[in-house]
C-alpha cells in the first residue's frame, strides 16, 4: 500500500514566540518544506491614520511614536518633516543637528534589536540578544536623559525639537561613543565568523535586486540586495548633506547580507553621531509655532526619512482646520513584508523564521 | 547468594545487617537479623536501598542542574539569574517544582490519553535505567554489566520512542513536527555514537564500564580524541542540546514535542532531560576522562574526582548552549552522515589497527594496552584527529565567504529632483 | 573556518562570564533616573492652577477631567475658579507630556515615579485630593526653570508652588495665584457663569 501524504497547514502566530508581534502566517508545509505562505495581519490595527484626523498636529506626533515602537525618533522626524513642509516652516540648524543625531542613535538601537532578534530566531539562546540589548540600553538611557522617555520619545516637534539636551547629556554621549566600538566588536566576534550562523544564513532567503525593486522594498533589505539607495544620500533631509558616511550594500541579498548590512550601518551611524557632536552649532532649537497649527487649506506634503526599516513617509493633506484632513503612512515594514512569499517557498520551517527576522518587521508599523 | 557490591559500604552494611550468616562470614563477620535461607531478602533490600539513593540522587541532581544551568546561562549572558530564594537562589528549582505541581494537568481532548500519560514515565525510566551501570566511585555502581556500553546505548535510545509518542499523542502539529524531527535526528546520531564507542571498547578489551575505567592509564580523551569528539557531539544531539535542539526549538515550533504538556508531566520531562545531561556527562567522564580515578587518592576520593569531571562536562554543555545558534534539520543530518560518521569510521579503523599491533602482535603484555602503548597511541591519534577534522571540515566551510558587504560612498546617485 | 569561528564565540561568552553582570536588582538597586523622566504621579499645584483646562484640551487621549465652579468671590475681577474635580486617568495615560507642555501657568508637572501598580483600574485615577496631598517632586520635563536650578526629583526636596514657576506675578505675594484680591468685589458676575462647567 503506498503511503499517502498530504500537505499540512499551520498557523504560525498570531501567538508565536518569533513572529515579532501579532503576525499570523498561514503556512502550508510539505513535511518541513514550505509550499505556500500567506501573511495575515491586522491584529494590531489601531487606526492610527484615522485617529490622526481627529487630533491636532502636535497630538498626532504622539501617535507616530507608537508606529514602529523600536524606532520612534525616526517616526517623529518623518512626521515633523511632513508638517513643516505643510506649514512652510524652517527648522533651526541646531535642531536639525539634534534630530540627525537622535535619529542615528535610534537607528543604532533599532538595528541592534533587529540583529539580536535575528540571532534569537536562529536559536542562540538569548545570548547575542542580551549583548545587543546591553548596547541598546545605553542608547535608551541617553534618550531618557534627553526627553524623559526611553521608547515613546515624542522628542521632536514641528519646527524643531522640544528641548535642548541637558548639560550632562554630552559627556554621557561621549562615554557611549567610546564604549560602542568595543560592544559592537564583541558582537561581531561572536557572530560574524560563527560557522553555524554562516551556514544558517548564507544563501538562504535570497532576494534578487529586480524582485526587490519590483516589490518597492526599501531600507537595509534593499541595500543587502545590492542597490546603494538611501534617502539620506539620495534626497538629504535635515543636515544629512553635511555628513560623511558610507552606505553598506550586500552581494546577494541573503539573510546574512541583511544581517551584515545592519551591523555595518550601526558603524556608519556611529560615524554620523560623532560628526554631529563635532559640528553641533549653538542657537535656538525650535521655531516658535502656535501650539495649535493651522496649515493652509488644501496644502499637501509628503515627508519621508530613511527609517531603520526603510523609507518611512507621511503624506499629509490639510483642509485648513486644526487636524489633518488625511494622514497616510507609508510604512516600510508593511511593504517589506509583502515579499515574504517570494523568499520562503521551497525553504524549510527554520528558514522561514530566520528570513522573517532578517526582514525586520515591526507589527506596530505593519498594522498601524 | 553473594552481594556483588562487596566494597560498597552502604550496600554491605544493609546486606550484613539483614542477612549476614555463616555462608558469607568472610566479609560480613556476624549474624544478620534474618534467619538462614532468607539471604535473598537481604540481597533485594540492599539493592533497593542503593537504587533509592541513585534515583533520588539523579532527580536531585537534575534539580541542582536546573539551578546551575539557569545561573550559569545568566552569567554568560551578563545577567544574574535566579537569586531570590535561598542563597544564590539555590532553592529556585523547588519553587519551580511547586509551581508545576499545583498547575492544572491538562490533557488535550484529541490526545491519545494512554500514550500521552506514558511519555514522561518512559523518558524518566530510560534515563534512570542507564544510570545503573555508571561507576560513581571505586566499586560503587548498581550493576557491573559485561555489556555496559551497549546497555547504555540501548536504554538511552528508548527516549526516541517516548518523543515520538509525545508528538503523536498530543494531536498537535507543532508537537508532531518536533517528534518527526526528533526521530529523524536521533536515529541518525545513534550510528556515529555507537561507532565512536567501539574504539574505547577495543582498547579496554571489555564493554563493562568498570573495566573501561580501569583500562585508562591515561584519559581516553587523549588516546581517542576523535572518538571523544564524536561522542560528545552525538550525545548532545541525543540530549537535544544546542546546537542540535531542533526538537524543541522554541523559536520555530514553540516547544516541540512537549508543547501540550503541563504541570507534573512537564516537570518529569524536564527532569528527564536535565538529568540526561548529568548522565551523559557521567558517561563522558567515565569513558573518556578516567571516571573515578584521579591523579591521587582515587580509592578514597573517587566520588569527588568523578564529580569534578562530571561538572567539567556539565559546564561545557552549558557553555555551548549559551553560545551557539541551532542548525537546521538537513544540516544536522548532513553533519551526522558527512562529518561525524567518517570521523567515527576513521577512529574505529585506526584504533583497531593500533590495538591489533600493540595488544597482540607487538604487545609486551599480551592482550592488554599498557601505559606506554597508550602514550604512543595518543601521539598517533591526536595528529590524526586534527588532520581528519581539517579534511572533513569542507562541510563547515560550505558557502562561507566572510566579506559579503562592501561599503559604497555613493556620490554619483543624483538627487531625486534632478532625475525627473 | 574549521570551527575557529565557533571557538571565537566561546571565548566571547567566556569573557562575559567572568565580567560582572550589567543588570541591576531592581527593588534593591536602582539605575540613576534622569530628572527629565516622565513619570506617573503627576505633580499639580492647586495654588497655580486656574482651572483653564488647557491640559484637558491638549491631552491626545482626553483622560483629564476637570470640573470647576465659580468661586464665592470676585470672578469677574480675576479671582480663580474652584477646582472640584481634577481626575487624571493614568491607566490610559501614555505619558507624552503634552498636558504639561500646554499648561500656561506651570501648575502641572510630570511626576518622577513609576511604581503605581494597582489591582484595579479605578485606583489608577488620580483624584484631585490625591494630587493636593501628594509629595511634590516634579519632573523637570519641559520646565527649564527647574532644570536651570539643577533640581533633581529623586534627591531634591519637595518643591512648594512658589519655587516652580517660570515667573513671579505680583499677586503671588498672596496665598493663591489670583485669589483674594484686596479690592471690593461685585457679586453680580457669578450668576452669569453658573452654567459653565
Amino acid at each position: 500500500m503506498p503511503i499517502r501524504t498530504e500537505p499540512v497547514t499551520i498557523n504560525i502566530g498570531p501567538q508565536h514566540p518569533s513572529t515579532h508581534g501579532v503576525l499570523r502566517l498561514r503556512v502550508t508545509f510539505d513535511g518541513e518544506v514550505i509550499v505556500d505562505v500567506e501573511p495575515i495581519f491586522g491584529y494590531l490595527h489601531r487606526g492610527s491614520e484615522k485617529l490622526a484626523e481627529e487630533r491636532n498636529y502636535v497630538q498626532v506626533l504622539t501617535l507616530t511614536d507608537r508606529l514602529d515602537y523600536v524606532a520612534s525618533m525616526t517616526n517623529n522626524q518623518a512626521y515633523c518633516l511632513a508638517v513643516e513642509k505643510l506649514m512652510g516652516v524652517e527648522v533651526p540648524e541646531r535642531a536639525q543637528y539634534l534630530r540627525v543625531m537622535t535619529a542615528e542613535l535610534q537607528r543604532m538601537a533599532s538595528h541592534l534589536v533587529a540583529a539580536g532578534f535575528l540571532l534569537q530566531d536562529l536559536g542562540a539562546l538569548a545570548t547575542p540578544l542580551m549583548y545587543c540589548f546591553r548596547f541598546r540600553e545605553k542608547i535608551l538611557d541617553l534618550f531618557e536623559m534627553l526627553c524623559g522617555a526611553r521608547i515613546t520619545v515624542s522628542y521632536m516637534r514641528p519646527g524643531g525639537v522640544f528641548a535642548d539636551a541637558p548639560e550632562d547629556f554630552w559627556p554621557a554621549l561621549d562615554r557611549l561613543m567610546g564604549e560602542a566600538p568595543e560592544l559592537l566588536g564583541e558582537l561581531e566576534q561572536l557572530l560574524m565568523e560563527n560557522e553555524i550562523v554562516l551556514v544558517r544564513t548564507k544563501n538562504v532567503g535570497v532576494l534578487p535586486l529586480d524582485t526587490a525593486i519590483a516589490y518597492s522594498i526599501s531600507g537595509p533589505v534593499l541595500r543587502a540586495s545590492g542597490l546603494p539607495w538611501d534617502w539620506r544620500k539620495a534626497d538629504p533631509y535635515d543636515v544629512y548633506d553635511r555628513m560623511q558616511f558610507d552606505i553598506p550594500i550586500g552581494d546577494r541579498g541573503d539573510n546574512y547580507d541583511r544581517f551584515r548590512v545592519r551591523i555595518e550601518e550601526v558603524k556608519q551611524s556611529m560615524r554620523i553621531v560623532s560628526q554631529c557632536i563635532e559640528q553641533m552649532p549653538p542657537g535656538p532649537i525650535r521655531t516658535e509655532l502656535p501650539f495649535v497649527l493651522r496649515p493652509p487649506a488644501g496644502a499637501e506634503a509628503y515627508g519621508r526619512v530613511e527609517a531603520p526599516k526603510g523609507e518611512l513617509g507621511f503624506y499629509m493633506v490639510s483642509d485648513g482646520s486644526i487636524a489633518p484632513y488625511r494622514c497616510k503612512i507609508r510604512s516600510p515594514s508593511l511593504i517589506n513584508l509583502t515579499v515574504l512569499k517570494e523568499l520562503l517557498v521551497g525553504w524549510k520551517l527554520a528558514d522561514m523564521i530566520v528570513t522573517l527576522g532578517s526582514i525586520d518587521i515591526n507589527m506596530g508599523e505593519v498594522d498601524r | 547468594m553473594v552481594p556483588f557490591l562487596q566494597d560498597n559500604v552502604i550496600y554491605r552494611g544493609v546486606y550484613c545487617w539483614l542477612g549476614g550468616n555463616e555462608g558469607n562470614a568472610q566479609w560480613c563477620g556476624g549474624d544478620g537479623l534474618l534467619p538462614g535461607g532468607y539471604e535473598w531478602v537481604a540481597y533485594f533490600v540492599a539493592g533497593l536501598t542503593i537504587m533509592l539513593i541513585l534515583v533520588n540522587g539523579a532527580l536531585l541532581g537534575a534539580a541542582v542542574f536546573v539551578w546551575a544551568e539557569r545561573r550559569l546561562l545568566a552569567r554568560f549572558q551578563a545577567r544574574r539569574g535566579p537569586n531570590r530564594w535561598g542563597p544564590w537562589g539555590i532553592l529556585q528549582p523547588i519553587a519551580d517544582l511547586v509551581k508545576l505541581l499545583i498547575k492544572e494537568d491538562i490533557i488535550p481532548t484529541a490526545a491519545d490519553r494512554i500514550a500521552f500519560t506514558l511519555v514522561p514515565i518512559i523518558m524518566l525510566m530510560s534515563l534512570l535505567l542507564s544510570l545503573a551501570v555508571l561507576p560513581f566511585a571505586r566499586n560503587t555502581y548498581l550493576a557491573n554489566l559485561n555489556i555496559g556500553v551497549l546497555y547504555i546505548v540501548a536504554v538511552s535510545s528508548m527516549t526516541t520512542i517516548a518523543i515520538f509518542m509525545a508528538g503523536w499523542a498530543s494531536a498537535n502539529k507543532f508537537a508532531m513536527f518536533g517528534a518527526m524531527r526528533g526521530v529523524t535526528m536521533l536515529i541518525s546520531y545513534e550510528i556515529p555514537l555507537i561507532l565512536s564507542l567501539v574504539g574505547v571498547v577495543l582498547i579496554a578489551g571489555s564493554m563493562s564500564l568498570v573495566s573501561v575505567v580501569e583500562a585508562q592509564y591515561l584519559p581516553f580523551i587523549l588516546v581517542q580524541p576523535l572518538g571523544a569528539l564524536v561522542f560528545m557531539l552525538g550525545i548532545s544531539a541525543e540530549l537535544n542540546r544546542t546546537p542540535f535542539d531542533i526538537l524543541e526549538a522554541e523559536s520555530e515550533i514553540v516547544a516541540g514535542y512537549h508543547t501540550e504538556y503541563s504541570g507534573i508531566k512537564f516537570a518529569l520531562i524536564q527532569a528527564a532531560e536535565m538529568a540526561g545531561v548529568l548522565a551523559a556527562s557521567g558517561f563522558l567522564a567515565t569513558l573518556f576522562l578516567g571516571g573515578w580515578s584521579g591523579p591521587f587518592l582515587s580509592t578514597q576520593l573517587g566520588a569527588l574526582w568523578f564529580l569534578m569531571k562530571l561538572s567539567f562536562f556539565v559546564f561545557l554543555f552549558i557553555w555551548i548552549r549559551a553560545t551557539f545558534p541551532r542548525l537546521r534539520i538537513d544540516q544536522i543530518m548532513a553533519f551526522a552522515w558527512k562529518f561525524l560518521l567518517p570521523l567515527a569510521m576513521i577512529n574505529f579503523l585506526a584504533t583497531a589497527v593500533q590495538v591489533y599491533f600493540f595488544g597482540f602482535y607487538h604487545g609486551d603484555v599480551p592482550g592488554e594496552i599498557t601505559r606506554n602503548e597508550q602514550w604512543v597511541m595518543a601521539a598517533i591519534n591526536v595528529p590524526l584527529a586534527v588532520a581528519s577534522i581539517v579534511a572533513f571540515g569542507h562541510f563547515a566551510r560550505e558557502g562561507i565567504r566572510v566579506p559579503a558587504v562592501r561599503l559604497e560612498s555613493i556620490v554619483p546617485i543624483p538627487r531625486v529632483a534632478e532625475v525627473d | 573556518m574549521y570551527g575557529l569561528g565557533l571557538a571565537k564565540g566561546l571565548m566571547v561568552t567566556m569573557k562575559n562570564f567572568i565580567r560582572p553582570p550589567f543588570t541591576v536588582q531592581y527593588p534593591e538597586e536602582r539605575l540613576p533616573q534622569h530628572p527629565r523622566f516622565r513619570g506617573e504621579e503627576f505633580v499639580w499645584y492647586d495654588e497655580r492652577c486656574t482651572g483653564c483646562a488647557s491640559c484637558a484640551k491638549y491631552c491626545p487621549l482626553g483622560i483629564i477631567k476637570i470640573v470647576t465652579s465659580p468661586s464665592e468671590t470676585a470672578v469677574l475681577e480675576g479671582d480663580k475658579y474652584d477646582i472640584e474635580v481634577f481626575d487624571i486617568d493614568i491607566g490610559r495615560c501614555m505619558f507624552c507630556g503634552l498636558c504639561v507642555e500646554a499648561c500656561p501657568y506651570d501648575a502641572l508637572f510630570m511626576g518622577s515615579g513609576f511604581e503605581r501598580g494597582r489591582y484595579q483600574r479605578k485606583d489608577l485615577v488620580i483624584s484631585v485630593d490625591e494630587l493636593r496631598q501628594a509629595v511634590k517632586r516634579p519632573s523637570t520635563w519641559f520646565r527649564p526653570q527647574l532644570e536651570n536650578a539643577r533640581y533633581d526629583p529623586q534627591e531634591g526636596e519637595p518643591l512648594a508652588w512658589e519655587d516652580v514657576g517660570r515667573e513671579k506675578w505680583p499677586w503671588h505675594k498672596q496665598e493663591k495665584a489670583g485669589a483674594k484680591i484686596n479690592r471690593t468685589v461685585h457679586r453680580g458676575g457669578a450668576e452669569s457663569s453658573q452654567d459653565k462647567k
